[in-house]
């Protein structure tokens, strides 16, 4: 098994934000293992230890089904992201499990053309050599700022 | 010609206070965007004779811990004092106006205004005006000038089931009396131990705060714009539901349950039976739902005139405090909680189950927009107004969820004390 790169991680990344904004979300969750953990929280709840998110997913399944209600039964006006990613900066690598932090910015694009910078903030990372992939096994989106302009609709 | 019309001089057009005529069943749109409203809501409602929601008691647990806020408007410090009560005052320093603190909450002894230095104990009296006796005797403050004549508006607090309110008003009922026994009852119910904070976020709405207050009383909208429940085949037929709404109309709690002796309460076995393989759970335990109040009744939501949200859904359990923020802006604060003595297994299943309320929640997020679609409908339609015929005109208990009592029952509160 290769060890973890930058080139990997960068690598990771960039297939990562690619699928958000080319809306193909379906292949979103492949992007995690099984188990994993995915929490949109913000930098005020982190601080303060407490647990819950604005999107909490500890499996697989569950970022399934967060991308089947999106589709199927969620109502939210048409909408696109732009992410925008700073550079990783790796805490730790243990060579198949690494831990990063990338700063990141997306901006929120409606079906009218109103464009807006929806959230910025820090993706804390837990990622893992699989096979030939590196997969998140832990992502919590930790957003600098606790407020939310209407709704979260897409994931981060 | 002259195009600069104040608003209100249009020929024609109608007037703040001219409501339709009739009963609780026409909402006038001009409601939603009047500015005269706003600032009269202001002085009538939030300034008035009601019981303002201001945070949990949990979250100014010790002595010296403080919580900023708002009643309507006005910026609020609540604080617990070292005599262990809870105050609440005006977040205005009395010399020229400036903010007294400036974060969202702490820890202190005392507040210190940054402008002038002016200093304030945590019951919000003022106790020290800096250079008050001048430098090197000149200046300072006449000596007719008194400190205890000075200081920012002081809240009555009324404490129940671990929720503290607020009001300006020496003419509101007390507390039980303004909540109605049977709304203090549900609240009791599920306030029922000490709770513990698990995160807090702020949803901005971008409609009037009245929108999305209407919309939480609105038992009939719930099942047609929310398909998250339906789309997964999770609904039940044994479900039961029922609304209560206060005397005075402006509280109410809506719920469902389940006949317990029909079925048992296995939701991820109905995820799981759903008969499109596309449309069921791939990870049902988002509905591992505990009966946790022993009462089979799995959604309760429950609204205290003008600011308050109690929400059960399932094992998911929160506050919101609805808060104007302009003509067309209402800040959403969501403050999500569990109970001290939750199990393990309890803090993992309500953090799982929060996936459905909140910005992103399966059955909550369109809520925050859906108010939006009405302020933006309704910007040229002053003339006309909304229907509210739902379950017929009345403003009282009900045994089913499709009526639109309670958000009659919300106007004609809303009514009663801004006198339109």
């Amino acid at each position: 098994m290769a060890a973890i790169t930058i080139e990997r991680i960068l690598a990771l990344h960039a297939a990562y934000i690619r699928c958000i904004d080319r809306n193909e979300l379906e292949s979103w969750p492949d992007f995690f293992l099984d188990p994993c953990l995915y929490v949109v929280t913000s930098a005020e709840n982190h601080k303060n230890g407490f647990e819950g998110g604005m999107i909490y997913a500890d499996s697989k399944g569950m970022l399934i089904d967060r991308i089947a209600a999106l589709r199927d039964a969620n109502v939210y006006e048409k909408q696109s992201y732009r992410h925008i990613l700073g550079l990783p900066y790796v805490a730790k690598n243990g060579g198949d499990e690494a831990e990063t932090e990338t700063p990141f910015m997306v901006v929120r694009v409606m079906h009218d053309g109103k464009t807006d910078v929806f959230a910025t903030g820090i993706y804390l990372d837990m990622v893992r050599a699989a096979g030939n992939e590196l997969k998140f096994k832990k992502r919590l989106v930790v957003c600098d700022s606790s407020r939310v302009d209407t709704l979260l609709a897409l994931p981060l | 010609m002259n195009v600069n019309v104040p608003p209100g001089s249009i020929p024609n057009a109608p007037q703040p206070t001219e409501w339709p005529e009739g009963t609780l069943t026409r909402v006038p749109f001009w409601i939603y965007h009047s500015p005269d409203i706003y600032a009269l809501e202001q002085q009538r409602i939030y300034e008035g004779p009601v019981w303002n929601f201001l945070c949990l008691e949990a979250e100014v647990k010790k002595p010296g811990d403080y919580r900023t806020t708002f009643l309507g408007s006005m910026p609020v410090i609540v604080t617990r004092d070292v005599d262990d009560e809870i105050y609440a005052f005006e977040n205005r320093c009395a010399h020229r106006g400036a903010l007294i603190v400036l974060d969202g909450g702490g820890h202190a002894r005392d507040f210190t205004c940054v402008y002038h230095a002016w200093n304030y104990d945590l019951k919000g009296n003022l106790k020290a005006v800096a250079f008050e006796d001048g430098v090197n005797g000149k200046g300072g403050m006449p000596k007719t000038f008194c400190r205890s004549d000075h200081g920012p508006r002081k809240l009555r607090i009324a404490l129940f089931a671990g929720l503290v309110f607020g009001s300006l008003s020496d003419d509101v009922p007390p507390i039980e009396e303004y909540l109605g026994e049977e709304v203090a009852t549900r609240i009791k119910r599920v306030l029922c131990k000490p709770v513990t904070v698990t995160g807090r976020f702020t949803q901005v709405l971008p409609n009037n705060w009245k929108l999305y207050y209407e919309n939480v009383k609105d038992t009939y909208h719930a099942s047609l714009l929310h398909t998250f429940f339906t789309t997964f085949g999770i609904n039940r037929l044994s479900q039961k539901g029922g609304m209560v709404v206060s005397p005075n109309g402006g509280n109410h709690a809506s719920f469902s349950f389940v006949d317990k002796s029909t079925q048992g309460n296995d939701y991820a076995a109905m995820g799981l039976r759903s008969e499109n393989e596309d449309f069921k759970l791939k990870d049902p335990s988002l509905l591992d739902n505990a009966d946790e109040f022993n009462d089979g009744c799995h959604m309760q939501i429950l609204t205290v005139f003008p600011n308050f949200v109690l929400q059960q859904i399932q094992n998911s359990l929160a506050v919101r405090q609805v808060l104007p923020k302009g003509l067309q802006e209402t800040a959403l604060n969501w403050t999500t909680f569990g109970f001290a003595d939750d199990t393990p297994e309890m803090k993992t299943r309500r953090l799982r189950q929060n996936n459905l309320a909140g910005p992103a929640g399966y059955v909550s997020m369109e809520d925050g927009a859906v108010g939006g679609f009405v302020q933006r409908g309704v910007a040229a339609a002053d003339g006309e107004r909304a229907v509210l015929e739902m379950g017929g005109s009345g403003t009282t208990n009900e045994g089913t969820r499709a009526t639109e009592a309670a958000v009659r029952g919300f106007w004609k509160c809303y009514r009663t004390h801004m006198g339109v």
